[in-house]
């Protein structure tokens, strides 16, 4: 019996020393609970929260750490649309909630605050964590209290969070969704962009534009019918000056959720196709060249592309009705020179006169105009198929005009005594191979040309690529009187192999 | 049923119940007091059936409830302010810490002078359940139940079952989806019920004597196996009526107090027996 007393008292003790310690901070008593010790976790950091459309920056560390996550959960009155406010429950004062970052094997310290102002209780559920509820059971929180609660991210991937408080369709579809990214241990691979842009429907009384502060429908909502399906909480979060932007040539990625709470987002970029797709938030790439990918509600998808041509591409939920009637459209605005190989914009807006059009009409004359640009156009890149002769010749002459022109002279005739002509040359066309080595590698020493001896000194030219120099001896093969056939970069590349090292110097 | 959710606050809870017990017969004192409490402010509601939001497995989904008195409106600072006047233990310097949280009528300007942010004829928030079941004791009165509270609450402006008043619909929907203002407006300003009483929707929530008998999970889609019946969890499943939203906020907001708590837009108002 005494005994039995005895554990009853050493047990009331723990129970008492392991509830209730003072937190300096805010002066308030909580109660905390004792955490084993994980060995794997290294010091400790505050986590960078972020609000849409902006990330946090990538986890460079190579160990895992404790983060502690604050969030705040605040209700407020906010624009949903031009004229047209709502009473928004957030997550850290903006739809979506803040984008949370870590890293593969944190250990994460979850802090939600609940605003004393507020009128609601709230709790949160992310759908990263390996527990009951996704943490709701353990954060349920009344207005004016704070709740705590850790979890080890075990699983790399772009999650969902979200209150589930009842009535957990009421508590989402009023904004309570955000996402959280536990990167994997070896990282993303690197882009030049990254933004957070996440999906929900809202249910107002009024219908899509009436004005005013507009009440939760409860109707609409088990109807499914919402009157507003947005990007990052409002519509046009994503437009005009705060549209996301990027660089011609650079990557982008974009981290996108759909709260929901009820409708499956068909989200789709006008005018891009998606290099890689991490389909449902996945950590593998689950799909190259993708048009439009499907997000369920409570999910998520990461896309990957690059930008090619500049220009405004949108983004929308390609259920259409949605982007056009109900607000589902984003702007990614993409700054750059123009690309006239990739995307020629528009190239006819003309008249169309069916069979009575003639040659010589204003149509005819734009796509002559066309024709010129395109084939300059073709020019200017010379990794394209179809590289033609008439191309090297024309590549080639500037390359003449910039190096050769000086001693060979602008029709190739040379100067007397001294340079030997290129035009008419025999010494030139007889041995394609040795005029290669000559642009290479120089020349000195006596030479005859056209039955004239000369002995001066040419310098390598080695500095010039590989298509350069075909180019440019392509066109002085065909020119001036000489014809002869192309040469291309790979005969360069090949006797420029041939060549000892020290005399040349790849430039490829 | 606490533990699994406050696993360090089950011994708290224990030792305050137990606390609570041994203080109650001075309270009875207290009460005994004053002699004669006003009950004119008073209204008689009418023995009827109330079908819950929640219906425990096996039971019907109907309960009988006696006649019973309720306040016209919720307690106001005007009111309370002579509660502490009589009771200084319940002042904001005197209260035990167990009894009321650190926000204990915070926005009074003092221990006896509520201030300009209290006005008379608002309703007294910022009050714990422990406090609002001493006054309740002082007047002689008690808190209502869940049950007392939520059937005298669904009385319309005109009818009786307000479900069928779209007025009464469209009120109580307007103050669910409105943040609470920063300055609380007067009691009894808007429209009484059919049965004269003011305040039910639209003002500020209220605490009952039994606010954490039917919890909603701290999850509210939690309703599974053995936790059931204590939990009530507010998924689909055993619930009477999964539309009737501004219900299940109310379950919602009840689940997560603590008897300590003192919050912003949580006031009281008290009930009798006939």
């Amino acid at each position: 019996m005494k005994n039995t007393l005895f554990k009853v008292f050493l047990i009331t003790l723990l129970i008492w020393s392991a509830a209730g310690p003072v937190d300096a901070a805010e002066g308030q008593t909580v109660a905390t609970k004792p955490r084993p010790v994980d060995l794997s976790i290294k010091g400790e950091e505050k986590a960078v929260l972020t609000q849409a459309p902006f990330v946090p920056p990538p986890i460079t560390r190579q160990h895992a750490t404790k983060v502690i996550v604050q969030l705040e959960v605040i209700e407020a009155t906010r624009r949903l649309a031009d004229g047209v406010e709502y009473v928004f429950w957030t997550f850290g004062g903006d739809v979506p909630g803040s984008f949370i970052r870590v890293r593969e094997g944190d250990l994460v310290e979850f802090h939600l605050l609940n605003h004393p102002t507020s009128k609601m209780p709230h709790n949160i559920d992310l759908h990263a964590v390996t527990g009951p509820g996704g943490g709701a059971t353990s954060s349920f929180t009344a207005p004016g209290h704070r709740s705590q609660f850790s979890f080890k991210a075990l699983n790399p991937g772009l999650y969902v969070y979200h209150c589930a408080t009842a009535p957990v369709g009421l508590h989402v579809a009023n904004g309570m969704y955000g996402l959280i990214l536990v990167e994997p241990k070896e990282g993303l691979p690197r882009v030049d962009r990254e933004y957070y842009v996440m999906q929900g429907e809202f249910y107002t009384e009024g219908r899509y534009g009436e004005e005013g502060l507009q009440a939760f429908d409860q109707r609409k909502a088990e109807d499914e019918r919402p009157s507003y399906v947005v990007f990052n909480g409002s519509v046009g979060s994503l437009v005009g000056d705060k549209a996301i932007k990027a660089k011609v040539g650079e990557k982008v990625r974009l981290f996108v959720g759909n709260g929901g709470p009820n409708l499956i987002s068909s989200f789709h970029v006008i005018g891009e196709i998606f290099d890689t797709v991490y389909q449902e938030g996945g950590v593998l790439p689950s799909q190259k060249q993708v048009q439009t990918t499907m997000i369920p509600a409570g999910g998520s998808a990461i896309v990957e592309f690059g930008v090619e041509v500049p220009g405004t591409y949108v983004l929308v939920d390609h259920s259409l009705f949605r982007a056009f009637n109900k607000g589902a459209v984003g702007m990614l605005k993409v700054e750059g020179p123009e690309n006239m190989l990739v995307y020629t914009g528009k190239e006819v807006d003309a008249i169309y006169l069916g069979s009575q059009a003639e040659g010589g009409s204003e149509a005819g004359r734009k796509i002559a105009e066309l024709e010129a640009a395109r084939r300059k156009a073709i020019q200017g890149d010379e990794t394209i198929a179809g590289l033609t002769k008439e191309i090297q010749i024309a590549k080639g002459k500037q390359v003449y005009l910039q190096t050769c022109f000086v001693c060979h002279q602008t029709e190739g005739q040379g100067i007397p005594e001294q340079i030997p002509p290129l035009a008419k040359s025999d010494y030139l066309m007889s041995d394609k191979d040795r005029s290669i080595r000559t642009v290479l590698q120089g020349l000195s020493g006596e030479i005859v040309v056209n039955r004239k001896t000369y002995n001066g000194v040419m310098i390598p030219m080695n500095n010039l690529s590989d298509h350069e120099i075909a180019n440019v001896l392509t066109y002085v093969r065909n020119s001036w009187g000489n014809s002869g056939d192309a040469v291309s970069a790979e005969e360069v590349k090949r006797i420029r192999s041939e060549l000892p090292k020290a005399v040349t110097t790849s430039f490829e | 049923m606490v533990s699994r959710h406050h696993p360090p606050m089950h011994a708290w809870t224990a030792g305050l119940l137990f606390l609570l017990v041994l203080l109650r017969p001075a309270y009875g004192e207290e009460g005994a007091a004053k002699e004669s409490p006003p009950k004119a402010s008073m209204v008689e509601v009418p023995a009827g059936t109330h079908r819950p939001l929640f219906v425990p497995p096996g039971e019907t989904n109907s309960v009988q409830v006696p006649v019973f008195r309720l306040d016209r409106h919720p307690v106001t600072n005007g009111d309370y302010l002579e509660f502490v006047s009589q009771n200084p233990k319940w002042r904001r310097s005197q209260v035990k810490r167990i009894f009321a949280d650190e926000n204990y009528l915070r926005h009074w300007a003092g221990d006896l002078e509520p201030g300009e942010a209290a006005m008379s004829n608002q309703p007294v928030t910022w009050v714990s359940w422990f406090a609002a079941k001493a006054y309740a004791q002082w007047q002689g009165k008690r808190l209502p139940t869940v049950t007392e509270w939520e059937y005298a609450a669904t009385h319309g402006f005109s009818t009786l079952d307000g479900s069928k008043d779209p007025e009464f619909q469209a009120a109580i929907r307007r103050w669910y989806s409105t943040p609470s203002p920063t300055s609380l407006p007067l009691v009894a300003q808007g429209r009484a019920n059919i049965l004269g009483i003011h305040d039910f929707h639209g003002l500020v929530w209220e605490w009952t004597a039994d606010f954490n008998s039917s919890l909603v999970t701290g999850d509210a889609r939690g309703n599974s196996g053995i936790e059931r019946q204590l939990f009530c969890g507010a998924g689909s499943a055993g619930n009477r009526n999964p539309s009737d939203y501004p219900a299940f906020l109310r379950y919602g907001f009840r689940s997560s107090l603590k008897a300590s708590y003192c919050i912003h837009n949580l006031g009281f108002r008290c009930a009798a027996d006939l």
